[in-house]
């Protein structure tokens, strides 16, 4: 492997490690980093601001055991992100679909590829242009909590759309 | 003096010479259901001189260990042997080795020259006292010692047993390290015991479920090197990779061989929905084989390559499917309370392995191809994708303990369900695929 791909993974590991130390409460103000590892910048008071989508907006949603149908609660926050990302139109964003892991390893790789599709395809019935949501399955490979009960494998069944560029800069 | 047939091992790279074991009446019938271990001896190989010492006494312990780990065989300690075998060609002092109730008896030579290793054994019905099969010799570098030793556990397994043996193979892994959520994974080989752990990659991006080619010259596994899961082939013997061409979409994953090492099939997710295709490699062909809005994933051929296993949940949970190779009706074969994913057709074609969930448990089981004959071998928090020895005798599968601590370990386990015990690897281990048989 090259250097540059041996730094970003370096970089991408101590993002990982970031965010599990990472307590949401510390994210006010300036940038930090999400739970899913994503880039949080500005402030959560400014409207206009990632971290405001994704923790005002709410930037997850949750699924029932081995569904990818979304609950009437989760399409109450799709519409939130739908109105985010229409009036803030230089944002893209890529919805990465989790699985539990309760389950065997290529067929939560298809369920959490179902859940971000199920995501993508509710943001654009609501008129955010296709060619601004990219998709990827992480399947159970990158839970966000690890304890082994109902309570952990709930947050873990999620399709969080992470943004991840803004022409803006 | 029988003459020694001889196989010749250079470097890596066996020459085979065909042996037919003559069956003695000393026999262990597998499908009996063995319940007392044959008990055995395997007095330290002699070596023709200091050099080959270390060499004779690693060999004749590899060879114990591997007929011991089989849970079909029970070794007699060299404390209570009345005999020692200083001597390759003098004869057999059957009532000592009767007399301590070994039944099968092995001796063998080591033969050091320069950087190139003999081993010369014979195997020996004690109650008969006639040799079992004839004596065999294997020859080729040092370094590959353990090889040697494994061949002649697996001459010895096949003349006990009737069937082929296991011991020279390879098992393709992930390697796992770090806690669950910060779990970093790199492709590795190594021998079927857990010696000679070899990495294949780093852990920069995120592999799974490698599988090997029916030779075992290549691996085909999913990794995200691109961002997005994609199909991987790597060259064993070169460590050398390349993306396969399959289709646009989303992802691909869940990759198999053909039996005949020119097609995989594999699993295409395309606007969320992933159904299972058929790939010439050398063409880049892609062929659809199913096509409902439901997941269908996990394939395995027959050995004969005319039907395909997979998983499904097209009737609302994962269950177990058979089609033709070329696609077309599947057949539902799980009926048993539960959710089954992970079939694997068994090399020897009669039975399907399998990972059930019911009741917050998780099983590896094996049911027959009809879906009749269903038994759990294993129960536990996690336990998955099982994968199956080149005899179709064990199975080797991932467990995962549950938990903010949780570890993933490598596990096999006989198909009778006896003799489940960890594979010892230097970290965690999950997703293993069994490979063939080594020439």
């Amino acid at each position: 492997m090259n250097l540059l791909s041996k730094v970003a993974a370096v970089g991408a590991l101590a993002l990982i490690a970031a965010c599990t130390n990472s307590d949401p409460s510390n994210l006010d103000g300036g940038s930090g980093l999400g739970p899913d590892g994503q880039l949080l910048q500005g402030s959560p008071s400014d409207p206009r601001s990632p971290a405001y989508f994704q923790q005002t907006v709410g930037d997850r949603v949750l699924f029932a055991v081995d569904q990818s149908t979304l609950t009437p609660e989760a399409q109450i926050i799709l519409q939130g992100q739908a109105d985010w990302l229409l009036a803030n139109p230089d944002f893209v964003a890529t919805i990465e679909g989790h699985a539990d892991e309760q389950g065997t390893r290529e067929y939560n790789l298809a369920l959490g590829a179902q859940r971000a599709n199920s995501a993508r395809d509710f943001l654009i019935s609501r008129g955010v242009a296709g060619t601004r949501l990219n998709t990827v399955s992480y399947g159970k490979e990158r839970p966000i909590e690890i304890c082994s009960t109902e309570e952990c494998y709930s947050k873990n069944r999620r399709a969080v759309t992470v943004l991840t560029g803004s022409t803006l800069g | 003096m029988m003459r020694l047939l001889t196989v010749l091992l250079m470097g890596l790279t066996l020459v085979s010479a065909p042996v037919h074991a003559q069956n003695g009446p000393l026999r262990l019938e597998l499908d009996e259901g063995i319940i007392e271990p044959l008990p055995f001896a395997v007095p330290r190989f002699v070596p023709d001189g200091p050099s080959a010492s270390q060499y004779a006494t690693d060999i004749s312990r590899v060879v114990a260990a591997d007929l011991t780990g089989t849970g079909l065989f029970r070794e007699i300690s060299s404390d209570a042997f009345i005999s020692q075998v200083n001597s390759f060609d003098a004869p057999v002092q059957f009532a000592d080795w009767k007399a301590i109730n070994a039944e099968a008896l092995v001796t063998g030579a080591v033969n050091l020259s320069g950087n190139r290793l003999t081993v010369r054994f014979r195997v020996w019905d004690v109650f008969s006292g006639q040799e079992l099969g004839n004596g065999l010799q294997f020859a080729g570098t040092t370094e590959g010692w353990r090889r040697m030793a494994h061949k002649v556990a697996d001459q010895v397994y096949s003349r006990v047993t009737g069937e082929g043996g296991y011991f020279d193979s390879r098992v393709a892994f992930v390697s796992e390290s770090g806690p669950k959520d910060q779990r970093r994974k790199r492709l590795a080989i190594m021998d079927y015991d857990g010696a000679n752990v070899q990495y294949l990659t780093d852990s920069a991006s995120i592999v799974l479920a490698p599988r090997f080619s029916p030779s075992g010259d290549r691996l085909l596994y999913t990794s995200y090197e691109t961002g997005q899961p994609r199909i991987y082939v790597l060259d064993v013997a070169r460590v050398r990779r390349q993306e396969l061409n399959t289709l646009d979409g989303t992802m691909s994953f869940s990759p198999r061989f053909s039996p005949d090492g020119r097609s995989i099939v594999y699993s295409l997710t395309q606007g969320g929905n992933t159904d299972l295709w058929k790939m010439d490699i050398a063409s880049g062909q892609s062929v659809r084989l199913t096509n409902t809005p439901a997941i269908e994933t996990a394939p395995s051929y027959a050995p004969d390559g005319i039907q395909i296993v997979f998983e499904s949940d097209r009737s609302g949970t994962p269950q177990l499917y058979i089609m033709p190779a070329n696609g077309g009706e599947a057949t539902r074969i799980s009926f048993g309370q539960g959710r089954y994913g992970t079939p694997v057709w068994s090399p020897r074609g009669d039975l399907i392995a399998f990972t059930k969930q019911n009741k917050g448990r998780f099983h590896i089981g094996v049911m027959r191809v009809d879906g009749s004959e269903e038994r759990l071998l294993t129960a536990s928090f996690l336990d998955e994708g099982p994968t199956w020895s080149p005899n179709g005798r064990v199975i080797m599968f991932t467990r995962e303990t549950q938990g903010a601590s949780g570890r993933s370990t490598l596990y096999s386990v006989d198909i009778s369900g006896r003799n489940l015990k960890p594979v010892r690897t230097p970290d965690g281990g999950s997703d293993p695929s069994w490979g063939p048989l080594q020439n």
